[in-house]
């Protein structure tokens, strides 16, 4: 199934992603910009139907956006990472595809303010909503 | 036909059916639900960034606070997150003793399940029961890491201390008496004609949606999806017991109650099984005093938790902390399913739907 996968993913968008084969999930790695069709494709094209986990990550300069997909009961996974520039923190949302998204990306925007686009109610999850910063991102300082 | 405008009552956070401290803004037409919205944040404790400034070892009393009606599971799953980064090997006994507790947390958050959907809907008695049983775990635990609620007893590579002698026999007239308890909460709620009508055909939850909201745990199952990581994805020692994964049909509030109640039944078959193999040996695996993983390393670890999938994502810089940890919480995601389950019932359905998704607030907010 992974072999079928990689080759209709490097068929799609050679060039444009990159494959790490052999780790616990099997991953991709994308650009912003396409991540949205290539979740669609994986959605269904392979039946992706579970979207497991999602989280930020602020490496400095860029955020990167972590995935994590199944297919479930067969339990295949696939995890999937787009970078995004510091400067225009923003990645399209998944929500239309897996509604498992909305609380999960409304967290992110929360505590690492990257802002999805097409979410249907973007707002702070966690934190009151007159709250200042974001408190996951490297250079937010805690009192 | 009389017109009457929708009115918005809000349900928590200050209220005892909601569990901790989650909020439930409900919009009503007369008893009828047309919307809830879910609010949360009450209990939010930042524990993702406290992670970032503690060595790896020093978070893990962090996890019991995750769920702590299910203590050992999130600080076991953190445990072996940390050891899969470090490529570290557990001792057998270890990988056992943690079986053992984990499938006892289950079992105390299933009962505390049980009896707070009883007083949620009204059947105070209920909860008495339950909390009694529960209480016998609690004393486990005690005897074994000196905590009764927030066990930190798991650490990296093994666990804290080894099985005191008192324990054999606690955990030994404890299964004994296991099928007895049942027979009780089974006379005394599942016959109940009450709680029958208060549950069937409320709150349902299709397969395909529950799958689409990232539903996971029994939820999912009682929705008739068999996807348990005990088995899809066996983690420690799981994949050398005989327990079966009990499905639901409908997915409705009754469906998720049964499926608590046999679940108990499989763990306690799962903590026979382990306390029967168990054998002699280290608890603790040589793991260097400061933990330091490779720099870049990742790892995204999960484990069937009592509420569901319970994930522990970590990126290592090469130091002492971890660069990022971020918890994939079921409780959490569990709960955007409420607004779906709950549209078109009624507000007394409301309470039930939430006892039955079982959120633990101190998961949900983190």
């Amino acid at each position: 199934m992974y072999q079928e996968l990689k080759e209709r993913l490097l068929k799609n968008w050679d060039g444009k992603i990159e494959i790490n084969e052999g780790k616990d999930f099997f991953e991709i790695i994308t650009q912003s910009e396409i991540l949205f069709t290539l979740m669609e494709f994986l959605k269904k094209e392979f039946g992706f139907n579970y979207l497991a986990n999602l989280c930020g990550v602020d490496y400095g300069e860029k955020f990167t956006m972590v995935y994590h997909v199944c297919r479930i009961p067969e339990n295949l996974k696939v995890c999937v990472k787009a970078d995004i520039p510091r400067d225009n923190p923003e990645i399209d949302s998944l929500t239309c595809l897996w509604p498992a998204a909305d609380f999960q990306e409304r967290e992110v925007y929360d505590l690492m303010g990257i802002v999805f686009k097409g979410h249907p109610d973007l707002k702070r999850i966690l934190l009151p909503e007159d709250f200042e910063g974001h408190p996951l991102r490297k250079d937010y300082k805690a009192v | 036909m009389i017109e009457s405008d929708f009115i918005t009552i809000n349900v928590g956070p200050q209220h005892p059916s909601t569990h901790g401290g989650l909020h439930a803004e409900t919009v009503l037409d007369g008893e009828h639900i047309v919307d809830v919205k879910v609010h949360l944040g009450y209990v939010h404790r930042s524990v993702e960034k406290i992670a970032e400034s503690r060595t790896y070892t020093q978070f893990i009393p962090y996890n019991s606070r995750l769920d702590y009606l299910a203590t050992h599971l999130p600080a076991m799953g953190y445990c072996q997150a940390v050891e899969k980064l470090l490529g570290v090997t557990v001792p057998e006994r270890a990988e056992y003793i943690r079986v053992i507790m984990a499938e006892l947390s289950r079992i105390a958050s299933h009962m505390l399940f049980i009896g707070s959907l009883a007083i949620d809907i009204g059947a105070t008695t209920g909860l008495i029961y339950c909390f009694r049983d529960r209480e016998r775990i609690m004393d486990m635990f005690e005897m074994t890491s000196g905590q009764r609620l927030i066990a930190s007893y798991m650490r990296i590579g093994g666990i804290a201390e080894d099985l005191p002698e008192e324990f054999y026999p606690a955990v030994k007239s404890f299964l004994d008496d296991l099928p007895y308890m049942l027979d009780e909460y089974n006379n005394l709620l599942t016959g109940n004609e009450i709680l029958q009508a208060r549950l069937k055909n409320t709150g349902i939850l299709p397969a395909d949606k529950a799958i689409a909201y990232g539903v996971s745990g029994p939820n999912l199952r009682a929705s008739g999806i068999a996807y348990d990581i005990r088995k899809a994805e066996p983690y420690s020692i799981y994949e050398r017991f005989d327990f079966d994964v009990p499905i639901g049909s409908k997915g409705d509030n009754w469906d998720r109650f049964l499926m608590r109640i046999r679940e108990i039944e499989e763990s306690a078959k799962i903590i026979r099984q382990a306390l029967q193999d168990l054998p002699e040996g280290e608890i603790r695996a040589k793991v260097p005093r400061i933990i330091k993983p490779e720099k870049g390393a990742e790892v995204y670890h999960r484990i069937e938790s009592s509420k569901g999938e319970l994930g522990f994502y970590i990126v290592s810089d090469g130091s002492e902390k971890p660069y990022r940890l971020h918890v994939r919480a079921p409780s959490f995601i569990n709960l955007g399913v409420l607004p779906l389950i709950s549209r078109g019932g009624k507000l007394q359905d409301l309470i039930a739907n939430i006892a039955t998704l079982d959120p633990v607030l101190g998961e949900a907010d983190r």
